[in-house]
């Protein structure tokens, strides 16, 4: 039964009260029909005695107290799937934003999920290939992990998440894939040319999208992440596929966020976020995994721009408490034009042992990207180094490092967006630029791995 | 309390609900919240208004339903069952969840914390008529290979054992009885309850007077923890804080871990999960989890529940404490436990102190961490017991000057500090060796058998830190005035200094045999690094080239001492003889 009332008493921020009102239960949704007519979307707040306090996903411009009508559903916040939803586009809570039809619903889900009991959940150990090779190569991504990539303003995040969502694969395995990506506060162009990409390659027919542009209503974009992870969850665990969701851009999610606790007028945390947003990044982040005994998978690329590419910013800081690792891009490398501009030295996948090495990828890839890493760090020392002092105060030893850390950059880092190298490829190419060093240098390399692939001793074969 | 006092519910704010008309009720107790049953516990009292924290999520709460209150304390049920077990942040059972409920959690379910269909095997080790009290040890059962429950009277029974009968029973079964004087009868059963917020008894406090040995070399050696004593662990994002707890968990030489994920990542009790069982303890040969509790409250389950979690956790690590036994608990990350509590503190419209933190966060965790100790256990026969708690603390964007880390730094006595500069450099434990520090090295010396060993260990320590604090500021002169203006003397304890780092410090975790150094090998590696230091030092007087000296082969056998299993006990030591060997070949030529 649905129950309304005409009683909004206030409308202040993204929030609405709405009194005497009988029943009201926590986390549940409402609609609110406004004079002209039109529908918005609203979730409960709070509720206290009577009084109900209502978060307006569409914003409350132009809700006036007297002639709105409020309806509660009596639910949460669902998500009408079936197997149709491959192929579409929708909007940030889940209305159909193209031409096609409204979804048939084989199953609703609450959009918010409920949390994965660390019992039943496997490990995430089995390799993705995508093609990129600072991410292949050196912080290798997992099925069922959560790596973020920590960008900036103007870099090209945009660009490497297209890429990952065309290039990403398990190795020989003819399993189904399937991309869900989620727009909050993006730019029309953006999106466009994240579904264009997806058409040219023929992508889309396996992928879902949740469109929420920087124009549309801010604090949509709350339900945004969720109603694409329900998407991901029915897709993974039902459907037994495995997928990549793309959330970007979660910085504008947080924003979002912060709107409505200063609306509450709550002591806020660092920054003006609230001091739960650790845990409502959790409640999104920790959707992605593997469950014991089921096929499919969630692995989860969040894209976040840190303001004035700081790291400590609440946004990036609390993702990387969470996340399982973080592919942080470099605004110097960008300037270089080494593209994708992925600053090797302060990324890290966290769970790269364990998707690696013989039987995965390789048994020579834990050595060798223990010494590139190496060789790169001592390699951007000297670069340093020489932009304070000049080259030429530079020890024979240090020029080679430098020189080693230029090609790497040219070489290996940069390989641009369409380069889809296989892992052989990747791991040859480390091999290929260390072989710049003696024996000796390679102190990370088991000897009996530098006899077996090093080309100088290869070619002798 | 003969009625269940029953209340309505007037608010639902997240996971906080204020109910009216609680008659009677006490803060602590826990109530049943709605329809769904919920559970909760009364965190706030004024009048007949109860303010409640709910251990579900309370989508779907709304004013007008019941709350019932159950008249007892959030308690945990205490015997045999725990080891081996992995429960959420009240107790309840995972992996029974998941067969009751699925992969995800759901609410309002019940399953109790000990299996009640297990027998265990109870042997009396008192007589019949035995007069007994509080914490007297009445028998006991072979819980796991590693671990040996002591059933202990409850508090608050005394008087004479009867019926006590060697036997198979369940927890809730009938073990034998206590009569007192007053001719009352209590039933003694293999389970107790208490309630987490309250300290379990004990009857005197000691200070530490040992090293608890964890197997990991700038620990043991630089920054020891004691027996009974607290570290915390504080450090940026991916510097390494679970790695070093989980090392703890591991390697630590105490009879019971429990281990608390407190709002941390869901993989990662996986990781704990399918490795322990996996894992042999050294000591005892067995595996490790054999001897493990783990409490699980990820960061996506409900908020108070992981402000419970850390009681649930210290309250099984008292009672193991209270058989004899040495415990050390591990608690990742406090500071989420710290950020539970701030939100039920918002929720509940309390006056906030720094940082949104409620004002008697600082007391929370000290009296949080006042409940470790090496003590003398209540009860007969006489024994002591240790409870170590090591905390990771996880600041905001790393700033020590965090409420949670300040507050931590006030009641802790040993202070890992984990830093992002080392992490990035892939020294591993990024545990920063100027500014950590211990209130325990000097039983250090006492953690070997050979004194004379042990006191020789801590001057060789004393004499490596000397050499770090001294490569700190040779570093800054060589960055003033380059390489070449300073001495020979001092090239030799930067290379060594350096030797320490690498060859000592830097400990990697996923390596089968770095993964856990014992405190005599600990002992062999650092006297061959400093063995090398002197050797240096005599060749360059004289006359030999620091070049010369760095460059002698001998070095790889040090860097590589690390990685050579301890049964191959004279390698390691052995290396002594080759550098006396190839440092003399040095002076030959003077010769
Ligand atoms: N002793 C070690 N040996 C080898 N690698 C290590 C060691 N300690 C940490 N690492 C590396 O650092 C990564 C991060 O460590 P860890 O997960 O313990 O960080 P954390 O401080 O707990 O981070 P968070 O606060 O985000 O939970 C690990 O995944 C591992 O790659
Ligand atoms: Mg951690």
């Amino acid at each position: 039964m649905l129950k309304e009332y005409k009683t909004v008493s206030q409308v202040y921020g993204p929030l609405m009260l709405v009194e005497s009102v009988e029943g009201a239960k926590y986390g549940h949704i409402v609609d609110i029909e406004i004079a002209d007519g039109t529908i918005r979307h609203g979730q409960i707040l709070q509720v206290e005695k009577d009084k109900v306090l209502v978060q307006v996903f569409e914003g409350t411009e132009g809700i006036n107290v007297n002639d709105s009508t409020v309806r509660f559903l009596g639910k949460p916040m669902e998500l009408a799937l079936s197997p149709e939803i491959l192929g579409r586009v929708f909007d940030g809570i889940g209305n159909p934003k193209d031409d096609g039809p409204a979804i048939i619903a084989e199953k609703k889900l609450n959009i918010n999920g409920n949390p994965i009991n660390p019992y039943a959940r496997d490990f995430p150990n089995e390799f993705i290939q995508t093609g990129i090779s600072t991410i292949d190569g050196l912080n290798p991504l997992v099925r069922g992990q959560k790596l973020p990539v920590f960008s900036g303003a103007g870099l090209p995040h945009d660009d490497i998440a297209a890429q990952l969502a065309r290039q990403a694969t398990v190795l020989g395995e003819g399993e189904a894939f399937a991309v869900v990506f989620a727009a909050m506060g993006i730019t029309f162009e953006a999106a466009q040319f994240f579904i264009d990409d997806l058409t040219n390659t023929g992508a889309i027919e396996r992928a879902v999208m949740f469109i929420n542009l920087a124009n549309d209503p801010a604090i949509e974009r709350i339900a945004t992440p969720r109603v694409a992870l329900t998407a991901a969850e029915y897709l993974a665990f039902e459907m037994d596929m495995h997928v990549l969701v793309i959330l970007n851009d979660m910085t504008n999610y947080c924003e979002a966020l912060r709107e409505i606790s200063a609306a509450r007028k709550e002591v806020p945390g660092r920054r003006g976020y609230p001091g739960y947003l650790y845990t409502d990044l959790a409640t999104i982040y920790e959707r992605a995994g593997r469950i014991k005994g089921r096929n499919g998978s969630i692995t989860m690329v969040p894209v976040l721009t840190m303001p004035e590419d700081d790291k400590t910013h609440p946004v990036p800081d609390l993702t990387g408490y969470i996340t399982e690792g973080q592919i942080i891009l470099s605004r110097p490398l960008h300037r270089k034009a080494v593209s994708p501009p992925v600053d090797v030295l302060p990324s890290l996948s966290r769970l790269k042992d364990k998707g690696i090495g013989e039987g995965k990828t390789r048994e020579d890839h834990a050595d060798l990207y223990n010494q590139l890493y190496a060789a790169y760090a001592r390699g951007k020392e000297a670069q340093e180094l020489a932009t304070i002092l000049g080259e030429a105060a530079l020890s024979e030893e240090d020029r080679n490092y430098m020189t080693f850390a230029n090609k790497f950059e040219e070489r290996y880092i940069s390989q641009g967006y369409y380069d889809n190298r296989t892992i052989e490829q990747t791991l040859d190419l480390g091999w290929e630029l260390l072989s710049m060093f003696e024996n000796v240098e390679l102190k990370r390399i088991d000897a009996e791995l530098i006899a077996k692939y090093m080309p100088r001793f290869r070619d002798k074969k | 309390m003969s009625e269940l006092s029953k209340g309505t519910i007037i608010k639902v704010a997240g996971p906080v609900v204020v109910a009216e008309g609680m008659v009677g009720a006490r803060m602590y107790d826990v109530v049943r919240v709605g329809g769904d049953n919920l559970i909760g516990e009364i965190v706030e009292l004024r009048g007949d208004l109860a303010s409640i924290q709910v251990y579900e999520d309370t989508v779907g709460v709304g004013p007008g339903e019941e709350v019932v209150n159950t008249g007892a304390p959030l308690s945990v049920e205490l015997g045999p069952g725990l080891i081996s077990s992995i429960y959420d942040g009240i107790q309840r059972p995972l992996d029974q969840l998941v067969a009751a409920q699925g992969d995800h959690i759901l609410r309002g379910s019940a399953v109790p914390g000990l299996k009640r269909d297990v027998k265990w095997r109870f042997l009396p080790t008192i007589e019949n008529g035995t007069k007994v009290s509080h914490g007297d040890i009445v028998g006991q059962v072979q819980e796991t290979t590693l671990v040996l429950q002591k059933i202990m009277v409850p508090a608050g029974v005394s008087g004479t054992v009867e019926g006590l009968n060697e036997g198979e029973y369940t927890v809730e079964e009938t073990i034998g009885a206590v009569v007192a004087d007053d001719g009352s009868r209590t039933e003694l059963k293999l389970m107790q309850k208490w309630p987490v917020r309250q300290a379990r008894a004990s009857r005197r406090r000691l200070a530490p007077n040992e090293i608890l040995v964890t197997g990991q070399r700038v620990i043991d050696a630089f920054f020891p923890l004691g027996k009974g004593g607290t570290a915390c662990v504080p450090g940026p994002f991916g510097t390494g804080k679970t790695v070093v707890q989980h090392q703890l968990a591991k390697w630590v030489d105490a009879d019971v871990v429990i281990y608390v994920g407190c709002g941390e990542r869901g993989n990662e009790m996986t990781d704990v999960l399918l490795e322990f069982p996996e894992l042999v303890d050294p000591h005892s040969g067995e595996p490790l989890m054999k001897r493990v509790v783990m409490i699980a409250n990820t960061s996506d389950m409900p908020v108070a529940a992981r402000e419970a979690s850390v009681y649930t956790g210290i309250t099984m690590a008292e009672y193991f404490r209270d058989m004899g036994y040495s415990v050390a608990l591990m608690a990742d990350s406090t500071s989420r436990w710290a950020e539970a509590m701030r939100e039920i503190s918002t929720r509940l419209e309390e006056m906030p102190a720094e940082e949104g933190y409620p004002a008697y966060l600082g007391a929370r965790i000290a009296s949080f961490y006042e409940r470790s100790g090496r003590v003398i256990c209540e009860g007969s026969p006489e024994r002591t017991g240790a409870l170590s708690i090591i905390g990771a603390v996880s600041p905001p964007g790393g700033d020590l000057s965090d409420s949670v880390v300040q507050a931590t730094l006030h009641v802790v006595k040993v202070f890992w500090s984990l830093v992002g500069r080392l992490a990035q450099q892939r020294h591993f434990p990024a545990i920063d060796w100027l500014t950590s520090y211990s209130f325990y090295k000097e039983y250090l010396a006492g953690s070997f058998e050979d004194k004379e060993q042990g006191a020789e260990f801590a001057a060789m320590v004393q004499e490596a830190m000397n050499l770090l604090e001294q490569e700190a500021e040779l570093i800054e002169i060589v960055r003033l005035v380059g390489a070449e203006s300073i001495s020979a003397n001092d090239r030799m304890a930067l290379e060594t200094a350096k030797s320490i780092r690498e060859d000592f410090l830097h400990q990697n975790a996923f390596h089968k045999v770095d993964t856990y150094t014992p405190i005599a090998k600990q002992f062999d590696m650092m006297k061959v690094i400093l063995h090398f230091h002197e050797q240096g030092l005599a060749a360059i007087e004289n006359g030999a080239e620091t070049s010369d000296i760095f460059k002698l082969a001998v070095r790889e056998d040090i860097a590589r001492a690390k990685y050579v299993d301890y049964a191959d006990k004279d390698k390691i030591i052995g290396i002594t003889g080759i550098i006396d060997e190839q440092i003399k070949a040095l002076y030959a030529p003077v010769a």
